[in-house]
């Protein structure tokens, strides 16, 4: 139905387009003596005018979207360490570029305004000029050279891990279309793996190697729960295709690559129930809430049912093309004070227990 | 130099000579440079069509992703039952649309069209060096259109692995249905195609450096020559890695070579592959990936320094700065592939330089940017089509190109990767704008192709329309993609984190539509002002290239007498002294007249 409404709109803006061409067409003065299809000064000044208005409608969009959608981003209330240093490199550099783009647009547009073409006129024979061309290229490579170190500085410290720290090391384990969890147990070394070790009768679903002692205390989950504060090193593995670890609330994210591991670490810093009563939080979930309100409103008159309220959870995507059902590759992830999750990784079952025989 | 006055005199003998032409040797089989240009060029349009109308499919399925809709069932018949779009088929129309758009119309096509319309036509040549290779090359793309359109067709459906086809899943057939025999004729399509890109490259570059006419030095060549040649020998450099990578492909997926694959468990059981690694092929394919976005882009901006320059009647600002600069992104583009893959795999330390040779690439791109600008600064604009499609371009390859900043930054790269950040930086710096420069060259150089007018008031209608759409498809794209959206989901309902970004999408999917069916008017205008538009006459927009100097009917050698000499740069417009505000290329400095040391 909404495509046929849709439909029925084009339709009607098409003649309108249609009727706008013919007022065009009859606007047209005598063109006799001119060369034809090119533009007269008429055409120059109302084109002209409309790249003013195009300019304001550059600006229009701008604000509009940040406004609208501008606490959609994931710009603030990251959920790790090293979330708000990634957090303040994208603020000064859209700064940078809101700054750059606001400037040169309008010289683009104000200059195609400003010097509209007119008969009898002569441009000015401008070609050349060095000391224009040294400024703008000297000032990009001061901005530039800013933005690198900064870039750099925060990529390193990122990327780095330090393996002094103790961290809790988990494994990620991807396969279409679903996500697995692999705890390295009391030993926090993880046993070792091949997908030619799998053994899908015996329940060995991620191919441990079971005669490898440190695979034995190791725990296989689906659902990701990670201690606050403490730093996370994960290991990336694949079984079948690329497939892409995403976790945007922790600005983090590694591809799974099959016949290697890959890895990348964090410290949670906020936990799932804090993270809900955030003001940031509070309002997204109010917001989504609404919506789903009325989607279910639409859905019951359909005869289906209702959808669940939203609460809100962390959440493992894969972000990079799997296959058919790449959309819907998640995982939830819980951040949860460390007795929580001493409590929780204690009930999962351990490698050894969990072969079938 | 007197081989090289040889060369004209064999030359102008020829244009002389008039063979009998039939309608094949004429119009299908032609060798003749200009006729290639309008075969590249119809050829291209419409592949451009069948890409447009899959992304329009692609965002009706976005907008409403549940929805029974009639025009799936109409086109995608089995892929859409009760019209309701399949989930593979989805990822196809990614993939094909991806494909098509990059590869044939923008590369085939922009290429194709302007360096063979141009290069002879503004160097002053008979024709391209080898004429038999140029059509050899036409129908190689050609065929090459045909296999990858005809794959749509296939029963287990299209390739699906996204344009940059990343195994394992390009490989095995069994992780997809699309790579099967879909994928088999993608990457067959593709060898055809770059054949085709090689010989129709190499074809460019020696044209530019052995035929130019007496006169014309390299630095009196316009910026658009500079462009298709520079972008010719990045072609040349970087085509032939794609090639091989797809090589390597087709052994892992036919004759059991282990080059991207290594230990793969699917569909329970274990594949025989060992050793391999897909970050091998994403080096192969990213070498040629990212120069390819300046084989796209630099064309456009080509056109659009002398489209500028021409509606200005200013002489292009900084022409020694904007050689400089097409040369170091050139050179550039060959050594930042690595910012593709900064969450890949690959070392960390590696990726820091990648970040920083990719940020370099800004400081000439900021240099063309302001050089445009200037350009403008108190010129006498004519505001035709041509004219706004080039402001046009320098409005969103700025808008795009600052994007740049934050996806080229390693540490900003991790968040915002993969994201619909990432399809509005790279849909409007190379997508709209090289598609702007395409329609700038289109409707500056429609009365060369065929001595007839583009109606200029459709052509208006077709710019602002578009430019507003494109606008307002791509730019709230930044948003949900910042808001953490990833692209190539078939729908994003199953996250209801991202349920309020689905009124965005609706809004997105609006403009694309209404811009989509605004192409309607350019088509129409495009082919029925090939027969019933105004006649052109020689010179119609004042410029002062060689190829104004032809005969508005096109004939054999391009110039029914001898080719011009040339004695001047190829922008003097308004230059102090003369009467008119244009000298075009072939007329001698006047008694006294110095020529500008650019």
């Amino acid at each position: 139905m909404t495509t046929l409404l849709t439909i029925i709109v084009l339709v009607f803006i098409l003649v309108a387009i249609w009727q706008m061409i013919k007022i065009f067409d009859l606007a047209q003065t005598r063109t006799k003596g001119l060369t034809p299809e090119v533009a007269t000064d008429k055409d120059n000044s109302l084109n002209g005018y409309l790249m003013i208005a195009f300019l304001v409608f550059i600006y229009a969009i701008t604000i509009v979207c940040f406004v609208k959608y501008g606490d959609l981003p994931l710009t603030s209330n990251s959920a790790s360490a090293h979330g708000p240093t990634i957090d303040n490199l994208m603020i000064i550099t859209m700064f940078v570029i809101f700054f750059v783009q606001t400037i040169t647009q309008f010289l683009l547009h104000y200059f195609a305004f400003k010097y509209k073409g007119e008969k009898g006129r002569k441009a000015l024979f401008f070609a050349d000029n060095n000391k224009l061309e040294a400024i703008w290229t000297i000032i990009p490579v001061i901005v530039l050279a800013g933005l690198v170190i900064y870039g750099l500085n925060t990529w390193i410290s990122v990327m780095g891990v330090d393996e002094s720290d103790d961290p809790l090391v988990v494994e990620l384990y991807a396969q279409q279309f679903n996500w697995k969890a692999r705890y390295a147990g009391a030993d926090n070394t993880l046993g070792k793996a091949n997908v030619r070790l799998i053994d899908i009768d015996r329940a060995n679903i991620l191919g441990l190697d079971e005669s490898d002692p440190n695979a034995q205390d190791d725990i296989i989950t689906t659902e990701l729960h990670l201690p606050v504060g403490r730093p996370v090193l994960f290991k990336m593995r694949s079984q079948d295709v690329l497939h892409s670890a995403y976790m945007p609330h922790f600005r983090a994210q590694m591809n799974c690559v099959p016949g290697m591991i890959t890895q990348f670490g964090f410290t949670p810093t906020v936990t799932t129930a804090e993270m809900r009563e955030t003001p940031q939080m509070q309002e997204k979930i109010t917001r989504i809430n609404k919506i789903r309100v009325e989607k279910s409103k639409a859905l019951i008159a359909k005869g289906e049912d209702a959808l669940e309220r939203y609460e809100f959870d962390y959440l493992l995507l894969c972000n990079k093309i799997c296959g058919r059902s790449h959309y819907n590759m998640q995982m939830n992830i819980i951040v949860e004070t460390q007795e929580e999750y001493d409590a929780w990784i204690a009930e999962q079952k351990e490698f050894k227990n969990s072969l079938l025989n | 130099m007197s081989a090289h006055a040889d060369n004209h005199a064999h030359d102008d003998d020829h244009g002389l000579h008039h063979h009998k032409e039939t309608f094949i040797t004429k119009y299908i089989f032609s060798q003749d440079h200009k006729m290639i240009a309008k075969q590249y060029l119809v050829t291209a349009t419409i592949l451009g069509v069948v890409a447009v109308v899959l992304s329009m499919m692609m965002r009706m399925q976005l907008a409403w992703p549940e929805e029974p809709n009639v025009i799936f069932e109409a086109l995608l018949g089995k892929w859409a039952p009760d019209g309701v779009m399949d989930a593979d088929i989805y990822l196809a129309l990614v993939t094909i649309h991806g494909t098509l758009m990059v590869f044939f119309v923008l590369t085939g096509g922009l290429s194709g069209t302007f360096s063979n319309l141009l290069i002879p036509l503004q160097i002053g040549a008979r024709d391209m060096a080898s004429g038999f290779l140029n059509m050899v090359s036409y129908w190689l793309f050609f065929l090459s259109g045909v296999i990858m359109v005809g794959s749509l067709f296939v029963e287990a459906g299209p390739a699906a692995a996204g344009w940059t086809i990343y195994p394992p899943l390009s490989a095995l057939p069994m992780a997809q249905g699309g790579s099967g025999m879909g994928m088999t004729l993608w990457l067959v399509s593709m060898a055809f195609f770059i054949a085709s890109s090689l010989l129709g490259s190499l074809n460019y570059i020696v044209t530019v450096i052995n035929l130019r006419t007496k006169g014309m030095s390299m630095t009196r060549l316009p910026l658009t020559i500079w462009a298709f040649f520079v972008t010719a020998i990045i072609g040349v450099v970087s085509f032939p890695v794609l090639l091989s990578a797809a090589l390597l492909l087709i052994m892992d997926r036919s004759f059991g070579t282990s080059f991207f694959l290594s230990d793969i468990f699917i569909q329970g059981e274990v594949l025989h592959y060992q050793g391999g690694s897909p970050v091998l092929f994403e080096h192969l394919f990213w070498f040629l990936g990212h120069p390819e976005v300046y084989i796209v882009l630099l064309p456009a901006l080509g056109i659009t320094s002398e489209v500028l320059a021409t509606n200005s009647r200013k002489p292009i600002f900084g022409y020694r700065a904007m050689i400089a600069s097409i040369l170091a992104i050139a050179f550039l583009s060959t050594i930042v592939w690595g910012h593709h893959m900064f969450i890949s795999g690959m070392n960390p330390f590696l990726g820091s330089v990648f970040t920083f040779t990719t940020l370099l690439i800004a400081i000439p791109s900021a240099v063309k940017s302001f050089n445009f600008i200037t350009t403008l600064w108190k010129g006498n604009l004519q505001m035709n089509p041509a004219m706004l499609f080039s402001i046009g371009l320098v409005s969103t390859f700025i808008t795009g190109g600052l994007t740049g900043i934050i996806l080229g930054d390693s540490a900003l790269d991790i968040n915002v990767h993969d994201t619909y950040f990432v399809v509005a930086h790279f849909h409007l710096v190379m997508g709209i704008s090289a598609l702007y420069g395409m329609f700038a060259g289109i409707y500056h150089w429609y009365p060369k192709m065929f001595g007839r007018m583009l109606n200029k008031n459709l052509g208006y209608i077709h710019f602002w329309i578009t430019a507003i759409c494109a606008y307002g498809v791509f730019f709230p794209m930044h948003f949900i993609g910042m808001a953490g959206l990833p692209r190539r989901y078939y729908t994003n309902s199953n996250f209801p984190l991202f349920d309020d970004l689905a009124n965005v999408n609706v809004v997105i999917t609006l403009f694309a539509l209404f811009g989509g069916l605004v192409q309607l008017i350019y088509l129409y205008n495009f082919f029925v002002s090939m027969f019933y538009g105004k006649k052109a006459v020689m010179n119609p927009w004042k410029s002062t290239t060689l190829e104004w100097t032809t005969p508005v009917e096109h004939v054999h050698g391009n110039w029914p007498g001898a080719i011009p000499h040339v004695y001047r740069w190829s922008y003097d417009y308004s230059k102090p002294g003369h009467d008119e505000d244009f000298v075009p290329q072939n007329v001698p400095l006047m008694e006294g007249e110095e020529e500008l040391q650019h």
